[in-house]
């Protein structure tokens, strides 16, 4: 079995992958998992809602001869979720300029990543507000339920993904920054980043774009 | 037989802040060991009170409230704080010493396993005093929500299992990325000693199966205390949502709790016979497809509750089909003895009967795969006899076989071996008397999960018998634990290799030097050291080269202590939450900052 040596790292490993990216990558299986069971639950009571009756309703929809308009504001929305992707384009930059020992490239590229992502989480946030202002709260019907419980707890993930940011951001700040490594921690932080930006468009796509019933 | 040259070395330092900052395998498998074998006890105390309780008709020990918090807990204890941690604590030991490295890939995430596990199994444990949990360890909904169980025991199950599913994911993480990834020159996947085998996919299993439970424990949590309906049927939920994702966890549950039995079985078994293996690609390869095929029998836990003919017939035939690799891996183990010399000593006793009480256990469960069958078994004692076969008779029997046989290697000390054989015996006895009744008092109706029965209906004189083979059982345990302190007080002289086993931890010293290796051995075939003795190959001899050993840290305790903090928050107010996460996220940056060389 061949020996190869990891990229970067200081131990040989098996596969030639470093043990910090391999365990990373078995952990967004575990997300996987995560999510897909929380977008499962969401598709369940999808149906549901109508049926019941009880508003109000993610899309437009017409109940005994009564129209319902959608809470859910699709062009606001597409705006947080360009923003979100555009937060992985810097992202890749990022990494780049880490790979390639250009620091201040590396710097700002993970300045703009955090700032995209926090601009996201504030469209998120004026979303949940206007909501309950709406009259859509957790307990209202199962909408609210499997809504903001899925697209709460992505929130904390982008959330917990800008603090990984901004502490990578601060290290390198330090006297030899983020070390002969640079490149590999921005890689994991990328792959984390990407794959939380992932489940957006799945979790975007199946609530906002895909009309229910 | 020549052994590489490992010390005896007294750890590098001792004393109660080296355990609190201990970031080696071996000592964290240690702690694993004895916190999860204290559980064990008080698990198997709580079973004492209950089958004390049931012993005669309108029983009078144990009152309705608290006999369901006992079985809830009895479940919970055992699954979570014992079985689960016994297994960790001997894949922390065995692993990085089976495949030639000298510790897991992340020994401070080790560290951190284990005490978010300690920190957790206490929270949930401290729940006696404010009201434990008492709606079974299944928890089904609506009985799990504010208005039916309207005490904090619900939620201390929530969070409990949340923090330690937290454990389980780092320590499963961790494994996976040890057995993938730090394997020694020459240790092929196919060399991998069975128990590594089944540690690696064990660690696949929690990590798949984890999620799903988090997020029912979460959805739970969210009806109790912040006004959803998840599972509520009267505004739009659905208490089968909870089942269905309670059991995709469980059902791969119950095989992570018995494939590290299998595999301590795998190790011990072929050492013991003077014979390698029988079949190891096919106990490999059958190993696999029950993890597989684990995946696709969940509701085999629901044929009761509506579902329709097409997914009954689906799971019933999925969970038949199971059986398949399960018997490969048993006729194997049964071909690995025959014709082998076969040495009878206490592991190799608990060994051989782990295969036939597990069969029972195997048997009582196939029989309740048919749908029809289990509408007259669901929840009657028919199907506590199953669990208690393949998990009292299966995994905690296993799981003795593997204390007698690496004990030497262990604490440098020999169990003794007539204590070992009375602790057998009065424990395979315990087993089938305690167990073997509950077959016929389900047949007969007696329902799981009751606190007392009429006089009259012929269960008293069975219920009597299984009490009496519980006593026998705690029995079995005291002459363990007198056995272990025996041992204990002896001096460390086991040599390195004292049952001339195969597998690469005996190559190292009894006990193995902090770390681990003195040289990382080269492999060259599977059954490392039979080979090369076979072959006549010396082992090398050190290099004298530094060998970097990761040195202590405090972050992990800190850590966990900040994770059971913000599980308080929704027991208590949610500013805790907050507070504790301010302490994991001060200890995180510490931790990345620290030094580690």
């Amino acid at each position: 079995m061949a020996q190869a040596v990891a990229h970067g790292g200081g131990h040989v490993t098996s596969t030639g992958t470093s043990n910090r990216k391999l365990m990373m990558w078995i952990f967004l299986g575990s997300e996987c998992l995560f999510f897909g069971s929380l977008i499962a639950t969401y598709l369940i009571f999808a149906g549901d809602v109508i049926h019941r009756g009880v508003g109000p309703f993610p899309h437009p929809v017409t109940i005994n001869g009564e129209h319902h308009e959608g809470i859910l504001d699709i062009p606001l929305t597409s705006t947080s979720t360009f923003v979100l992707l555009m937060s992985s384009v810097t992202m890749v930059f990022a990494v780049y300029g880490a790979q390639h020992a250009r620091p201040k490239m590396m710097k700002l590229s993970t300045l703009a990543t955090i700032v995209l992502g926090v601009v996201f989480l504030g469209f998120q946030a004026f979303e949940f507000a206007t909501f309950y202002h709406e009259g859509l709260t957790l307990g209202t019907n199962l909408f609210g339920a499997s809504f903001f419980v899925l697209t709460g707890f992505h929130g904390t993930h982008v959330a917990v993904g800008a603090l990984y940011l901004a502490s990578l951001l601060a290290a390198s700040f330090r006297r030899n920054g983020l070390g002969h490594e640079a490149g590999e921690h921005m890689e994991i932080a990328g792959l984390y980043w990407h794959f939380v930006d992932i489940v957006w468009i799945v979790i975007f796509t199946i609530i906002y774009l895909i009309p229910s019933e | 037989m020549a052994t590489i040259a490992g010390t005896l070395t007294q750890p590098a330092s001792s004393g109660i802040w080296s355990w609190i900052t201990t970031v080696d395998h071996k000592r964290i498998g240690a702690l694993y060991g004895v916190t999860a074998f204290i559980f064990f006890m008080w698990g198997g105390f709580q079973a004492l009170l209950i089958r004390t309780q049931l012993a005669v008709p309108h029983g009078v020990v144990i009152d309705a409230k608290l006999f369901n918090e006992l079985f809830t807990m009895h479940a919970l204890t055992m699954i979570f704080l014992a079985v689960m941690p016994l297994g960790a604590s001997f894949t922390n030991y065995l692993l990085p010493l089976m495949v030639g490295a000298r510790d897991v890939a992340f020994p401070r995430l080790n560290a951190l396993s284990y005490w978010v596990f300690l920190f957790g199994g206490l929270l949930l444990t401290s729940s006696f005093f404010f009201g434990a949990p008492d709606g079974g360890w299944f928890n089904y909904a609506p009985l799990s929500s504010k208005q039916y169980s309207p005490g904090p025991g619900i939620t201390f199950y929530a969070v409990g299992l949340l923090i330690l599913g937290v454990s389980s994911l780092m320590a499963a993480l961790n494994f996976a990325t040890t057995i993938i990834n730090m394997r020694a020159p020459g240790m092929t996947m196919m060399r991998l000693p069975v128990f590594v085998w089944m540690s690696l996919i064990i660690s696949f299993l929690l990590i798949l199966a984890l999620p799903p439970l988090t997020v029912a424990l979460l959805q739970l949590l969210f009806d109790r205390e912040y006004g959803t309906h998840f599972f509520i049927a009267s505004e739009g939920g659905d208490p089968i949502l909870w089942q269905h994702l309670f059991w995709i966890f469980g059902h791969p549950e119950v095989y992570i709790l018995i494939l590290p039995a299998m595999g301590i079985v795998s190790e011990v078994i072929p050492v013991f016979s003077r014979k390698p293996l029988f079949g190891y690609p096919a106990i490999v390869f059958a190993g696999v497809a029950i993890a597989f095929l684990g995946w696709a029998v969940w509701s085999h836990h629901m044929f009761t509750t509506g579902m329709g003919a097409v997914p009954k017939t689906i799971f019933a035939t999925n969970t038949m089909i199971i059986a398949i690799p399960t018997g490969v891996k048993i006729f194997n183990w049964l071909g690995t003895m025959y014709g082998g010399s076969l040495r009878l000593n206490t592991a190799m006793s608990f060994s051989i009967a782990f295969i036939a009480l597990f069969t029972i256990g195997g048997i009582s469960g196939v029989m309740h795969a048919s749908p029809p069958v289990d509408m007259q078994h669901q929840d009657t004692y028919f199907v506590v006899a199953h669990i208690h076969y393949v998990l009292v008779g299966g995994a905690v029997t296993a799981i003795f076989s593997g204390i007698y046989y690496w004990f030497p290697k262990m604490t440098g000390r020999f169990l003794d071996e007539r204590l070992g054989m009375l602790h057998f015996w009065l424990w395979f006895f315990g087993v089938n008397l305690t167990f073997f009744p509950m077959h016929y008092l389900g047949l007969l109706g007696m329902p799981r999960r009751i606190y007392t029965y009429d006089a009259g209906l012929g269960w008293g004189l069975w219920n009597m018998v299984e009490t009496i083979g519980a006593y026998v059982l705690a029995a079995s345990i005291l002459v363990f634990v007198w056995n272990f302190f025996k041992a204990m007080s002896q001096p460390q002289t086991a040599p390195a290799n004292p049952w001339d086993a195969a597998t690469l931890e005996w190559a190292t010293s009894s006990p193995p030097p902090e770390h681990d290796f003195d040289v990382v051995p080269v492999v060259r075939a599977r059954d490392p050291l039979w080979h090369d003795r076979d072959h006549g190959i010396e082992p090398a001899q050190p290099t004298g080269e530094h060998i970097h050993v990761p040195p202590p840290s405090y972050y992990p305790i800190l850590i966990a202590a900040g994770m059971t903090v913000m599980a308080m928050g929704p027991l208590s107010h949610l500013a805790l939450t907050a507070i504790g996460a301010v302490i994991v996220v001060y200890g995180i940056w510490g931790w990345a900052l620290e030094p580690t060389e």
